[in-house]
């Protein structure tokens, strides 16, 4: 597969044809438009499949719950004003167990915000994000290349846990453009024997998430737990890099680590020694990554294009085992390395140097 | 002896959970009968509402999920998209698909989407024990009417399958009530042509049912048939409101044996 040049929300529209998806459902809103624009053109050219723009983002993700209750590959997307809205069907989805990919390219807020890129919705991302106890896969990625890989992943994740799964973008990477690679298209899709597709000599089926037994409720929220335990356990993603020798780390995902990546080699130079941790899970969380960091590393500084959310699961990894900084920029704002190696200096300066000379 | 009648087959064995009285247990057997008679059990899905008639599941005996609340239209679009020559159909309250779905119903009815809409009204939230629906009649007192609906506090009695009949795509829109034998039949027969129209590729079909609520109308079974007949069919008669199909069979014997009593 030749090399080339694409915006990311085409990627991921490209990266999912490719990964079989055969339903797409959503609804126009900045910054991720490109990706339904994409699926329109080229998801009808594949036999079977569907497109279609909903009337809602709440017709979308409840037309996604159909499609995939059918067995189809699906996936929707929307942006942060919009992904409020199919947090009903997320919740559905997961009571239910039925796969499907949700993309969301974040923008500032809260409200309408603006169109500007973001990592506000961590929280509703990581939490659950609707009604009820369940959690949904969240992958983050930082480059228009990880956006095809983990588009890629992110269906066979839904299908292995029949789970929907989250690929938390944002603006800057939905709408830049970067060189990518695709994976070949894949040629057999998983075999779902849960599916609903007509009782042909197959004793009738239903999929439900109304459960009005309280103990058989509470049965089928241990079993899901389960299933998220098992995923904490098997599908925890994290980049590691520049850990040997540093005195700090810096915890960041998506662009916020390309961003610090930038920030760590200028202060690299500078003879400020700095590693980062980039969670490409967001949920499962790499709790134990940064928890046997800190054996070592004693100053962790928290980077997000928000005022401090992800540093609520980094305090939870780290058990007070290190101290904690932060630096954020919401509301859209993106700091450029320069502005972050400031940052960086500072902590160097005021907590490490200081620390280390009493 | 010639047996006329048994258990359906695709209905459950099942007590009903519904009221007595309540027309959701017999708008479920027609629809039972209906996928035996026409040999559509194999292919045939069902949506079940958030509503009374949620645990529909555990009456037919063929594939059927639940939506969310308003929803039905939506998750019957995903599922007839992906298995266009399955019989999709979403079974809907009042409050279900003239409050809270109506963008789902009026935007599926637009895309000429090939499903069924079997809407049960009975002018009131059945399950969170007897609110006002959309289609509450004027003066009507349910829990949150305590002085009975009023136009200038809370608006008309909503005909959404008036409103439905104007749109291109829907393809048969019938009015029907089961408060009596003859109701109950033509029910049948409606249900019957609007799932021909969706195996025809006709477009959309809804059937609204004019159903029995006595618990929330504090009335009898008896007297709530008639009151149906009597107030809720004068708000809401009964007739085809749309029928835009290709193929109409001629109007046949059946029909006219049906009518006639």
């Amino acid at each position: 597969m030749k090399k080339q040049l694409m915006r990311g929300n085409h990627v991921i529209a490209e990266a999912a044809i490719r990964a079989g998806c055969q339903c797409y459902f959503g609804y126009p809103i900045t910054p991720q438009n490109e990706i339904g624009e994409y699926m329109s053109e080229y998801l009808p050219k594949v036999k079977g499949a569907v497109y279609i723009q909903a009337e809602s983002e709440l017709a979308a993700i409840n037309m996604t719950l159909g499609a995939a209750v059918t067995g189809a590959r699906v996936m929707t997307s929307s942006s942060s004003p919009g992904i409020s809205l199919k947090q009903e069907g997320i919740s559905f989805l997961a009571g239910q167990e039925l796969p499907a990919v949700v993309v969301n390219i974040v923008r500032g807020g809260p409200g309408l915000g603006n169109i500007a890129p973001s990592q506000a919705d961590y929280f509703q991302a990581t939490r659950g994000g609707g009604h009820g106890d369940y959690r949904t896969i969240v992958l983050a990625p930082s480059s228009v290349q990880e956006l095809a890989d983990l588009t890629f992943d992110a269906f066979d994740l839904a299908d292995k846990y029949r789970n929907p799964v989250i690929i938390l973008g944002d603006g800057l990477l939905g709408q830049m453009m970067e060189p990518v690679i695709f994976r070949d298209p894949l040629k057999n899709l998983p075999r779902k024997d849960w599916a609903l597709t007509g009782a042909d000599e197959r004793p009738s089926r239903f999929s439900r998430s109304l459960i009005l037994d309280t103990t058989a409720m509470e049965d089928h929220n241990w079993k899901l737990h389960r299933k998220y335990e098992i995923i904490t356990k098997q599908e925890v993603r994290a980049e590691v890099s520049d850990l040997k020798n540093a005195e700090l780390v810096i915890v960041a995902y998506g662009v916020a680590a390309r961003i610090a990546r930038g920030a760590i080699k200028r202060s690299r130079r500078e003879g400020i020694r700095v590693g980062l941790i980039r969670p490409i899970t967001l949920w499962p969380f790499p709790s134990d990554v940064i928890r046997e960091t800190a054996n070592r590393i004693k100053h962790f500084l928290v980077f997000e294009m928000n005022t401090g959310q992800m540093i609520e699961d980094v305090k939870l990894a780290l058990e007070g085992k290190a101290e904690v900084h932060f630096y954020g920029r919401p509301g859209g704002s993106v700091p450029t390395p320069v502005e972050l190696e400031r940052v960086i200096t500072r902590v160097y300066y005021h907590s490490i140097r200081k620390e280390r000379s009493k | 002896m010639k047996k006329l009648y048994g258990w359906p087959k695709y209905l459950t064995r099942a007590p009903f959970h519904y009221c007595p009285g309540c027309g959701h247990s017999i708008v479920h057997r027609l629809v039972a009968e209906l996928v035996e008679e026409l040999n559509i059990a194999h292919r045939t899905l069902a949506v079940a509402p958030a509503g009374c008639a949620v645990l529909a599941y555990n009456y037919w005996d063929f594939d059927t999920v639940e939506a969310a609340h308003g929803r039905g239209a939506a998750v019957a679009t995903g599922i007839k998209r992906c298995l266009p020559d399955r019989l999709v159909l979403s079974y809907q309250g009042d409050g279900d698909l003239a409050a809270i779905g109506t963008a789902e119903t009026i935007h599926a009815a637009n895309r000429a989407e090939r499903i069924t809409i079997i809407f049960i009204n009975n002018a009131n939230y059945g399950m969170t024990g007897g609110q006002m629906a959309p289609t509450t009649l004027i003066g009507m007192k349910t829990t949150t009417t305590p002085e009975g609906r009023n136009v200038r506090m809370h608006g008309y009695p909503m005909h959404i399958s008036d409103l439905l009949a104007i749109i291109p795509g829907a393809a048969y829109i019938e009015r029907v009530a089961v408060s009596s034998p003859k109701g109950i039949r033509q029910t049948k027969r409606a249900i019957r042509t609007a799932f021909e129209a969706q195996m025809n590729d006709e477009g959309f079909s809804l059937i609204e049912v004019l159903s029995p609520c006595p618990t929330n109308w504090r009335k009898t079974p008896a007297d709530s048939w008639k009151w149906i007949d009597e107030v809720l069919a004068k708000e809401y008669p009964p007739g085809v409101l749309a029928d835009r199909r290709a193929h109409k069979p001629k109007a046949s014997a059946k029909k006219e044996t049906e009518d006639a009593d």
